[in-house]
């Protein structure tokens, strides 16, 4: 449904992307992550075709954004990072020109502003002028604008940024609702919203995709390793010499010290052994109690630390 | 069917916010003060000579005043971005807003008719300068606006649009006194790209068809280099 291939943007001399290529396919949510400054934005406006890419090419629907410009803008809905409004229009008014805009029908716009004004719970602020409502309320709006000619792809450019956490809730559940439509993607820097919508993380820094996987198997991926987490009534030292012994263990560590709570240990092996049966098996055998045994998966903040930050190694 | 769009939504919002009224106040207010003293100054003729030419003059700054914000706030507002990948050429933003600030010139000159109709109370103009002058003021403004335009599309600042206007305007009004010192080719070509100098023939009761000409071209290349300086945007 999108499709960039070797996009490279320059402002100026300065590169903002580099050779970023991609594909999403039709119902897919995907997230774009980075950091602040890595190209996200840049990108956003390069498949919208608001910046025609300095090389390389992207395409929508099968419409190529630069040299079939108008047809693939008619299948995109676009929520650009600062929320576009025109502040002296009512609610009403600006939905009725953006679907003018978009070539809807008169009666058709009719129908679907009711239908948008009720999915983005605009109901209340149907006449109200624009300048006048909070953050909150015209994210919800620059919303109901990207899904109003219901466009087959869906662009949201940090759709959660500078509202308060009640309203970050509420547009993070919109956003999930509109997954199941719309081909999706979604830019942001704030971690736990990609787990929390997204299908499939693209991981961009300093304007080069680091990484692109689900956002359980990025973990699994960059870490190399599975964590299990274990809670074990018994004497430490032994304790830890009998989880070592298991075959693919490289490395366990206690990691609460505290005196008067059950010691927990966490266990570090190679990626795709699957230990924990025999990790239980070893703390049964040496006659302790086992409390707790999970495996744990590394946050994404964690990855995108590691993603973004260590040295090639 | 894009550009009636934006052309209707423009108009709207100069018609609901203050920006143009105030704008067309002034300009019905010094316009009428220089027509007062056109009238009552001693062996003053029944004439719109002095409507024109005043009216010529402020269009220099009232034209830009009404155009700076048209592309200009877009880039401000950021909807310039929305604006552009929405399904609508360069062309049909340009043109759609070209239109609405067009229809508000006119109706802000509408006004100046009752200067006219006074000059018919008391006086007896002739009536064949009177519309030949204000075809000349249409003409006028509608270049004054199309320059306006391409003030607005190289800056997100509305001053910055408006002077950019200004001073292209006043360049292009007031070539014609450079056109007088020098002599020869330079002189005819200066006199000839001079907007006051084919504006005087309208007042004048003549229609020449090459000062229509080069009003309607004026218009037109502005038009044409605000779309280049609005794609030229997307190129930086």
């Amino acid at each position: 449904m999108i499709e960039v291939s070797d996009v490279t943007k320059y402002y100026g001399n300065f590169p903002a992307i580099m050779d970023i290529s991609f594909r999403v396919e039709p119902g897919e949510v995907v997230g774009f992550l980075g950091p602040n400054g890595a190209g996200k934005s840049t990108t956003m406006k390069v498949i919208t075709g608001f910046l025609p890419p300095t090389s390389g090419s992207a395409s929508i629907a099968g419409y190529d954004i630069v040299n079939e410009s108008l047809e693939a803008r008619k299948h995109i809905g676009y929520l650009p990072e600062t929320v576009p409004l025109y502040t002296e229009m009512t609610v009403r008014e600006y939905l009725d020109y953006m679907g003018k805009l978009r070539g809807m029908a008169s009666d058709k716009i009719r129908t679907r502003i009711d239908d948008v004004v009720e999915i983005c719970h605009l109901e209340d602020y149907y006449t109200s002028i624009i300048g006048k409502l909070s953050k909150g309320f015209r994210q919800r709006l620059g919303i109901a604008q990207a899904i109003l000619h219901e466009p087959d792809v869906l662009v949201l450019d940090e759709p959660t940024i500078g509202i308060d956490p009640i309203q970050v809730v509420e547009t993070r559940q919109l956003i999930k609702d509109l997954g199941g439509d719309h081909t999706l993607i979604v830019s942001t820097h704030i971690l736990p919203e990609v787990s929390q919508l997204c299908e499939r993380v693209i991981v961009i820094n300093e304007g080069q995709i680091v990484a692109t996987d689900e956002p359980e198997n990025l973990a699994r991926r960059l870490l190399g390793r599975e964590r299990v987490d274990l809670q074990v009534k018994g004497p430490q030292q032994e304790v830890l010499v009998a989880l070592e012994s298991v075959e693919g263990v490289e490395e366990v560590s206690r990691i609460n010290i505290e005196r008067g709570v059950i010691p927990q240990y966490r266990v570090e092996s190679e990626s795709g052994m699957e230990i924990r049966a025999d990790l239980a098996q070893k703390v049964i055998e040496g006659g302790w109690e086992l409390h707790r045994l999970e495996a744990v998966t590394m946050s994404l903040e964690e990855i995108f630390l590691k993603l973004t930050t260590e040295d090639e190694d | 069917m894009n550009t009636f769009n934006i052309a209707l939504k423009e108009s709207k919002l100069y018609f609901v916010t203050p920006a143009a009224y105030i704008v067309g106040a002034m300009f019905l207010a010094l316009t009428g003060v220089f027509f007062v003293f056109d009238v009552t100054a001693p062996f003053a003729e029944a004439s719109v000579r002095g409507i024109v030419e005043w009216a010529g003059f402020f269009i220099i700054f009232l034209a830009p005043l009404l155009t700076m914000k048209l592309l200009a706030e877009e880039q401000k507002l950021g909807t310039l971005e929305l604006l552009l990948t929405s399904p609508v050429r360069d062309w049909e933003v340009v043109i759609g807003k070209y239109l609405a600030s067009l229809l508000i010139l006119l109706a802000i000159l509408s006004v100046t008719f009752y200067y006219v109709l006074l000059l018919y109370v008391f006086g007896e103009p002739d009536t064949g300068p009177v519309l030949s002058g204000y075809l000349g003021l249409i003409l006028y403004g509608a270049s004054a606006l199309a320059i306006g335009m391409l003030g607005s599309s190289m800056s997100g600042n509305q001053i910055v649009s408006a002077v950019v206007g200004i001073a292209i305007l006043l360049m292009l009004s007031y070539v014609h006194y450079i056109g007088g010192i020098v002599t020869g080719l330079a002189s005819s070509i200066l006199n000839g790209i001079s907007m006051n100098h084919h504006i005087q023939d309208f007042s004048r009761g003549v229609i020449d068809t090459s000062s229509v000409v080069f009003f309607l071209s004026i218009t037109a290349v502005f038009i044409f280099l605000t779309i280049r300086s609005l794609e030229t945007r997307r190129w930086r």
